[in-house]
């Protein structure tokens, strides 16, 4: 597998994305909610590049009056799966779904996601940093999303997490990079890896999050619910790419003035 | 939970379990692996939670299932 750097055409040095001591090529992260049917699913997830894919844990429908589980549809050989505690509005629940998660016997690996607010699925961040104190010491490796509060995210640093997740705007609302600044904060004083997880809409969003020198995404909405979700797909992976490639290259100094390109000397009478 | 003497599942050869939220009555004895069965559920895909507790997937066969048990059969769907 070539690296992300060498796909987008550069020789700029960018090693992989490790994570709890594992290393992956893609810095993007899907989700494998909300796909119109499960054919479109898997081809979005394979044009995205992405090798790690978030999953939810849910009851089996005993009256099979929907689908069947993903893993019908998804090869657990293929991507790396991650599974999630989204809906979880105690810390108690996400702790009983990690563990039901991980019973699964695919890895120990959590996106710890604990709700405080129905209306905008904000994080409750007591109750997420609680959980994660209780996971890790259970040897689970917590990626655990949050808001965009900079000690919010050092707690979770502190209490072992092998990831932060600060939300780009809330889960679903596809309305980009709200606070550049608050993230750029948080990947300076972090040394886990930073990964942008919910609110990116469209390429530039996830190209302009990548230009904050973050680690990676995490998306879902974002390319499930475009019309064409396999090629957003490939839209996403192609704007990680260059948001990384543009930060590694270091972006020229902004200036409140006009520079002119061209040579001022050399002008016609 | 109040419990009443109406239980048709008592005094006979059933038991009565909540699965997922639902009544169901199985034969006394039924283990996990067999309750499974019954539903035509893969056990590699399923996880069990039996009374908040899980059990290991290794132990569906050995595990006999008690009147009142409370289940919870989970699997991975898509989410994000």
């Amino acid at each position: 597998m070539t690296t992300s750097t060498e796909q987008a055409g550069s020789g700029l040095d960018d090693g992989p994305l490790t994570i709890g001591g594992r290393d992956f090529e893609s810095r993007l992260i899907v989700g494998t909610g909300k796909y119109p049917d499960n054919e479109t699913m898997v081809g979005a997830i394979r044009a995205s590049g992405a090798e790690m894919v978030t999953v939810a844990v849910r009851r089996v429908d005993l009256d099979r009056s929907s689908e069947e589980g993903i893993l019908h549809h998804l090869d657990p050989d293929e991507f790396f799966l991650l599974a999630n505690t989204a809906g979880c509005y105690t810390a108690e629940d996400a702790v009983r779904y990690a563990r039901l998660a991980r019973a699964a016997g695919f890895n120990e690996w959590i996106k710890l996601e604990v709700i405080g607010d129905e209306k905008t699925l904000l994080p409750d961040v007591q109750a997420t940093l609680e959980a994660a104190r209780i996971l890790v010491e259970e040897d689970f490796k917590v990626m655990a999303y949050t808001n965009d509060d900079l000690v919010s995210a050092l707690r979770l640093e502190d209490a072992g997490c092998v990831s932060v997740m600060p939300l780009a705007s809330p889960i679903g609302s596809g309305l980009g990079l709200v606070n550049p600044y608050y993230i750029r904060e948080i990947k300076d004083r972090l040394e886990v890896p930073v990964i942008v997880d919910a609110g990116v809409g469209t390429a530039s969003d996830a190209c302009a999050t990548m230009e904050q020198g973050v680690d990676g995404v995490l998306m879902n909405t974002a390319i499930a619910a475009a019309d064409d979700p396999v090629s957003m797909a490939r839209a996403m992976r192609l704007s990680v790419q260059a948001g990384r490639l543009a930060y590694l290259a270091g972006r020229m100094p902004r200036r409140e003035i006009a520079v002119p390109s061209s040579p001022v000397r050399g002008m016609l009478d | 939970m109040t419990e009443t003497t109406t239980n048709p599942a008592r005094g006979t050869d059933h038991i009565s379990l909540t699965v997922n939220g639902e009544e169901r009555t199985v034969e006394r004895g039924t283990t996990v692996a067999g309750l499974l069965e019954e539903l035509e559920l893969e056990p590699r895909t399923v996880v069990v939670e039996r009374n908040r507790e899980i059990i290991p997937r290794d132990d569906y066969g050995e595990v006999t299932l008690q009147d009142d048990d409370t289940l919870e059969l989970v699997h991975f769907v898509g989410g994000g």
